[in-house]
C-alpha cells in the first residue's frame, strides 16, 4: 500500500492537522483491535521501536504496534501552536525533527510568509519533508493544510507547495485551504488570500476549499439540533468531540469537520472497500482542465452527526443532502450550478445498488457540461466513520466555486484601490507590485474559465435538451 | 496444445481466476479421459507435487487484487497459480491509459516479459498467448497494451487473442471512453482477434435470467467466465477426426477472423438459468438452435426479449443502402459465426438455419463464413449448451457510444493535459479516432 505526508502550515493548518491525527488515531484505534501495526496505519503512521529513541524504526507490517510517529511535517513562524501540540495528548505522534517553528510570526502579511521566511527556512523545509520521504516506500500524496487569510499558511504554505513540485514532481499535491469570512478581523486577508491563489491555482493537483463562514452555520444548525430535547449530543461522535485533543478550544469544532473532510478523502487509501479510489485517481477523474482543480467538498450526515435523537438517515436521504446547499464546506449551491466532474466516496454498509440508484435519482436535477454527461465518479470503502453506519463525502468540480473567488477579488479589488497597507509587502525582499497584479489577472481568468463554462451550458441548454453532438471524423470509403 | 493466460489489472485478475475456477471444475467433475487431459494441457501443468498450477501469469501495479486471486485459488483445492508468476506494484495507473502505456509498461518491461517466457517454455506446444483485461480503468488497460505489444515482437508468430471487458455504459470511471479509445485501436494493429464482453450485457443476464437479486463484480465475472469457457473447452472440429488437442485460438482465429479490418468477436450462450431452476429445464437441440439464430440475426444478447419479427433479408441489397440507416435497421449482419455446441446428442443437432447465405456479408460465401465445433461432453451442470461466437455487427453501436463520448470530450480537450504529461499527444489521440472510425466504417458496410 502506498503512504502519505500531511504537511500542516501556520496557526490554522497545524491546529486542523492535530485534529486530523487525533481523529485518525481514534479511526484505527476502532477498528484494529489488535495493535497490529498494518497497511492500514502504515498509511499515515510509522512504527517506531520504543527502546531506541524514535531512531529505530520498525515499519514492518504485521508486528506489534510499538510507537507510532504521524507521517507529518509542522510549519509555523511562531511557537504558541506547535508548542501547544507537542505538549499535549498527541506529543508522541511527532519528533522534534518533524517541526519547524520560529518566534516572530508573519504578521498577516503573505511576503513574509512566502519571501522573506521562504527564503530563509527553504533548506530546512525540504531536509524534513525528504527525511519524511525517506520514510516511505511508496509515496503516492501530500496533503498539505494552511488558510488562505494570514501571513504563515498562506504565504509559507504556498511557498511549501511550490518546493513540493520542485522536489517530488511526481508525487501528487491535495491541498486543503480555509478561506477567510467575509468580515475577517485580518484587514490584509485579501491581500494574502489573492496572492495565494495564484500559487493553488499553478501549483497543486487538486484544492478543496473550505469557508470559515459555511463551518461557522454548519455548527449554528448542528448546536440547534442537539439542544432540541432528546438524548443529546452523541459522545463517540467525531464532528464535534474532542476529547483526547485535550480541552475544547475556540476553534476545535470547525477544524474537526476539516479534519473529518481528510480522514474520508483518505479512507479508500486506508481501507479496504469493494470499489476502491486511489489518491491519483481524484484529479484523474475530477480535473478537466489544469486549472480548473478546485473541488467543492461535502459531508454527510451533519445533523445526525450530533444527535442521536434523530434516528439515522437513510442512505437516499444522505445523497440527497451531499448535494444540498447547507452540507457544502464553501457557502455555494452546486445544484444551480455546472458540474465538470463529481465524486461520490461512501463509507459503511452502503453497497454498489445504492450508489446507482441515487446517481440515477439525481442526475437529472443536476447539470452537467455537455461533454461529460455521465461525470461521476464512484467509490466504496468497507470501514465506516466511528460511531457511524455510512457516511459520503461527495467531491464536486463545479462552477459555483466561482461565487467566492469573485468575492475574494471584489474585496481585494476595494482594497488595493486604496493601496492600504502596500508598503508592508513591497518591503520585503522579493516582493514587487507586479506580483500583485499578475495575481489578480491569475484570478480573473480563472473566474472567466468558469464563466465560459457556464455561459457555454447555457447557450446550448437554451437551444435543445440535450446538446448536439461534435461532428465526427468522416473516412472516405 | 496449450495456452499462456496473460491477467492484466483488477478486473483481468478477478476475470481470469473466475476462468481457471470453471474449466478446472468443469474437466474434472467425473468427465471423459480425452476430454479432461485436453483441457488440462490447454490450461495447467502439472507441479512435481503433482498439483494443478495454471498456466498463467498475474500482472497489476497494486498488490491486492492479485493476493486476493491467488489465494482464492489455493483455496479451491482444485488448482492454483504459480508461485513465482505474478508481477505486482505498490502505486496502481490511476485510471490513466497512458500512465500505463508509457510509464509502468516500459519500466517493467523485462520483469512481465521473463514471467510470460517461463510460461510459454512449461507448454510442449504452445497455441497462442490470450490476455485478459478491461479496458476502462489505468492498467488493464494502458499496461495490457502495452504487454500486447511486446508480445507480438517476441512471438510473431503465435496467436494473441485478447479477452476484453467493456464497462457499463454509465462508468465508474470518468475517463473510461478515452482510455477505450486508446486501447481498442492500438489492439487492433496488434491482435489476432479481440473477445469482447460489455458489462452492461452481463449484468441483465445475472438480472434477468439467473434471478440475482443483489448483483456484485463476482456475479458479473462469473458469467463471463463461463462464457469464455464455453468456447475454449476441448471440442471437436469438423476435420478433427475425433481428436480433441488442436490448437483453439488458431482454429478461432481462423474460422472469424479472416479479415484484418473485422477482429471484434461477440459471444453469447445459451441456456443460462438459475441454478435452482436448472433442476426443472428441459432442452432440446432444435429448441436451442432456433433461439440463438434469433439472438444472433436480431442483435439480442440474451435469451430473453428476442425480437421474433426480424428476418434475414431476401437477398443483398446494395451495401451503401443500408449503411446509411444502420442505427435504424435490427437486422445484424455477420461476416463470420462459430457455433459451438456441447452436451447430450451432440451429434444428432442440426445448424442448417446458421448457413443461410442471406446471414452473411456479400464476398464471402456461407460454407467459409460459417464453422462448428462440437463436443458430447456435457458443459458445467448443462445437459446441452450452444456458444455462439459471432464476428457481426453486435458491437457496432456500442463502439459506436464509445467513440461518440470520447470525441465529444476531446472536441474541448477535456482531460487531455492529463494524458500529454505521460507523453501521449493530441495527434496521437487523433490517430486513435480515425482508426476506429474505419473500423466502424467497416462493420457499417458488411449490412
Amino acid at each position: 500500500m502506498t503512504q502519505s505526508i500531511v504537511v500542516q502550515v501556520g496557526q490554522c493548518g497545524n491546529q486542523v492537522g492535530c485534529r486530523f491525527w487525533d481523529l485518525a488515531l481514534r479511526e484505527h484505534a476502532h477498528v484494529n483491535k489488535k495493535g497490529v501495526y498494518d497497511e492500514a496505519l502504515g498509511s499515515f503512521f510509522r512504527n517506531v521501536d520504543s527502546r531506541s529513541s524514535g531512531a529505530g524504526s520498525c515499519d514492518t507490517m504485521g508486528g506489534r504496534i510499538q510507537r507510532l510517529k504521524a507521517r507529518a511535517v509542522l510549519v509555523d513562524m511562531e511557537e504558541g501552536v506547535v508548542n501547544q501540540i507537542v505538549q499535549g495528548p498527541l506529543r508522541d505522534l511527532f519528533d522534534t525533527t518533524q517541526l519547524l517553528t520560529d518566534v516572530s510570526g508573519s504578521g498577516n502579511n503573505w511576503a513574509v510568509g512566502h519571501m522573506t521566511y521562504g527564503s530563509a527556512y527553504r533548506e530546512q523545509i525540504v531536509e524534513k519533508v525528504r527525511r519524511a520521504a525517506e520514510h516511505c516506500d511508496c509515496l503516492q500524496c501530500f496533503f498539505l493544510i494552511h488558510s488562505m487569510g494570514g501571513g504563515t499558511g498562506s504565504g509559507l504554505g504556498t511557498r511549501v507547495l511550490g518546493l513540493l513540485e520542485e522536489e517530488f514532481p511526481e508525487v501528487c499535491r491535495i491541498v486543503t485551504s480555509v478561506y477567510p469570512s467575509e468580515e475577517d478581523d485580518v484587514i490584509t486577508s485579501p491581500y494574502n488570500s489573492v496572492l495565494a491563489m495564484r500559487e493553488l491555482t499553478e501549483h497543486a493537483d487538486c484544492v478543496l476549499p473550505v469557508e470559515n463562514q459555511s463551518l461557522v452555520e454548519i455548527l449554528t444548525r448542528v448546536r440547534l439540533m442537539s439542544r432540541a430535547p432528546g438524548p443529546g449530543v452523541k459522545t463517540d461522535s467525531t464532528l464535534i468531540s474532542s476529547q483526547g485533543g485535550g480541552p475544547e478550544k475556540p476553534f476545535d469544532s470547525m477544524n474537526n469537520i476539516i479534519a473529518n473532510l481528510l480522514l474520508n478523502i483518505t479512507s479508500s487509501a486506508r481501507f479496504e472497500g469493494s470499489l476502491n479510489m486511489d489518491l491519483n485517481e481524484i484529479s484523474m477523474n475530477l480535473v478537466p482542465f489544469p486549472r480548473l482543480h478546485y473541488l467543492v467538498p461535502s459531508l454527510s450526515p451533519l445533523h445526525s452527526l450530533a444527535d442521536c435523537s434523530i434516528t439515522p438517515k437513510r442512505p437516499d436521504q444522505m445523497f440527497s443532502d451531499a448535494f444540498s446547499k447547507d452540507h457544502q464546506l464553501i457557502r455555494a449551491d452546486p445544484k444551480n450550478s455546472l458540474y465538470l466532474a463529481c465524486a461520490l466516496m461512501g463509507r459503511g454498509d452502503l453497497l454498489l445498488s445504492d450508489l446507482r440508484r441515487n446517481i440515477h435519482r439525481l442526475r437529472s436535477s443536476l447539470s452537467f457540461v455537455s461533454w461529460n454527461p455521465e461525470g461521476w465518479k464512484t467509490s466504496l470503502c468497507s470501514v465506516a466513520p466511528v460511531g457511524h453506519a455510512h457516511s459520503l463525502l461527495a467531491l464536486a468540480n463545479n462552477t459555483c466555486v466561482k461565487g467566492t473567488f469573485t468575492a475574494l477579488r471584489d474585496r481585494y479589488t476595494r482594497l488595493y484601490r486604496k493601496k492600504a497597507h502596500l508598503h508592508h509587502y513591497l518591503q520585503e525582499e522579493g516582493m514587487e507590485l507586479s506580483l500583485f497584479s499578475q495575481a489578480a489577472e491569475s484570478l480573473s481568468s480563472l473566474i472567466e474559465e468558469y464563466d465560459q463554462l457556464d455561459r457555454s451550458s447555457s447557450s446550448s441548454s437554451s437551444s435543445s435538451s440535450s446538446s448536439p453532438d461534435a461532428p465526427r471524423l468522416q473516412i472516405a470509403t | 496444445m496449450s495456452i499462456v493466460t496473460v491477467q492484466l489489472g483488477q478486473c483481468g485478475n478477478q476475470v481470469g481466476q473466475e476462468l481457471f475456477d470453471v474449466i478446472c471444475k468443469d474437466a474434472h467433475d467425473g468427465q471423459k479421459k480425452g476430454y479432461n487431459d485436453a483441457s488440462t494441457e490447454r490450461f495447467f501443468h502439472e507441479t512435481t507435487t503433482g498439483d494443478l498450477s495454471s498456466r498463467a501469469v498475474l500482472i497489476d501495479m497494486e498488490p491486492k487484487v492479485i493476493n486476493h486471486s491467488m489465494s482464492k485459488a489455493a483455496k479451491s483445492g482444485r488448482w492454483r497459480y504459480g508461485e513465482k508468476s505474478h508481477f505486482s506494484q505498490k502505486q496502481g495507473s490511476g485510471n490513466n491509459w497512458a500512465n500505463g502505456f508509457c510509464v509502468h509498461g516500459p519500466r517493467h518491461r523485462e520483469a512481465m516479459e521473463d514471467l510470460v517466457r517461463r510460461e510459454v517454455e512449461r507448454c510442449d506446444r504452445l497455441a497462442g498467448v490470450m490476455t485478459m483485461m478491461s479496458v476502462a480503468g489505468g492498467t488493464g488497460s494502458g499496461v495490457g497494451t502495452y504487454v500486447t505489444q511486446c508480445l507480438r515482437e517476441v512471438y510473431p508468430n503465435s496467436f494473441i487473442l485478447n479477452h476484453l471487458t467493456w464497462p457499463y455504459d454509465s462508468g465508474e470511471v470518468i475517463v473510461q471512453n478515452y482510455n477505450s479509445v486508446l486501447t481498442l485501436s492500438h489492439l487492433y494493429g496488434l491482435s489476432d482477434a479481440i473477445l469482447v464482453h460489455e458489462n452492461d450485457t452481463v449484468h441483465r443476464i445475472c438480472a434477468q435470467l439467473l434471478n440475482i437479486k443483489h448483483i456484485s463484480f463476482g456475479d458479473v465475472n462469473r458469467v463471463i467466465a463461463h462464457q469464455l469457457a464455453s468456447v475454449l473447452q476441448p471440442a471437436l472440429t469438423t476435420d478433427s477426426y475425433g481428436v480433441y488437442s488442436r490448437n483453439p485460438l488458431g482454429e478461432l482465429v481462423s474460422s472469424l477472423a479472416c479479415h484484418p479490418e473485422y477482429k471484434l468477436l461477440s459471444v453469447c450462450s445459451i441456456p443460462q438459468v438459475a441454478s435452482s431452476s436448472m433442476a426443472y429445464s428441459v432442452f432440446s437441440w432444435p429448441g436451442l438452435l432456433k433461439h440463438l439464430r434469433q439472438m444472433l440475426i436480431s442483435n439480442t444478447k440474451m435469451e430473453e426479449g428476442i425480437d421474433w419479427q426480424v428476418r434475414a433479408p431476401p437477398a443483398h441489397c446494395g451495401g451503401a443502402e443500408s449503411a446509411r440507416s444502420f442505427r435504424t435497421t435490427v437486422f445484424n449482419t455477420s461476416l463470420a459465426n462459430l457455433l459451438i455446441l456441447r452436451g447430450k446428442d451432440v451429434f444428432s443437432a442440426e445448424a442448417d438455419g446458421f448457413q443461410e447465405a442471406a446471414l452473411y456479408t456479400s464476398w464471402l460465401p456461407s460454407r467459409e463464413a460459417f464453422s462448428m465445433w462440437k463436443s458430447p461432453v456435457s458443459f458445467n451442470q448443462y445437459e446441452k449448451s450452444a456458444t455462439l461466437v459471432s464476428n457481426s455487427q453486435t458491437l457496432l453501436k456500442p463502439l459506436d457510444n464509445m467513440v461518440r463520448k470520447a470525441w465529444n470530450m476531446f472536441a474541448s480537450r477535456a482531460y487531455i493535459h492529463q494524458y500529454t504529461k505521460f507523453g501521449i499527444a493530441e495527434e496521437d489521440f487523433l490517430d486513435s479516432f480515425t482508426s476506429l472510425e474505419q473500423v466502424l466504417s467497416s462493420y457499417i458496410q458488411l449490412g
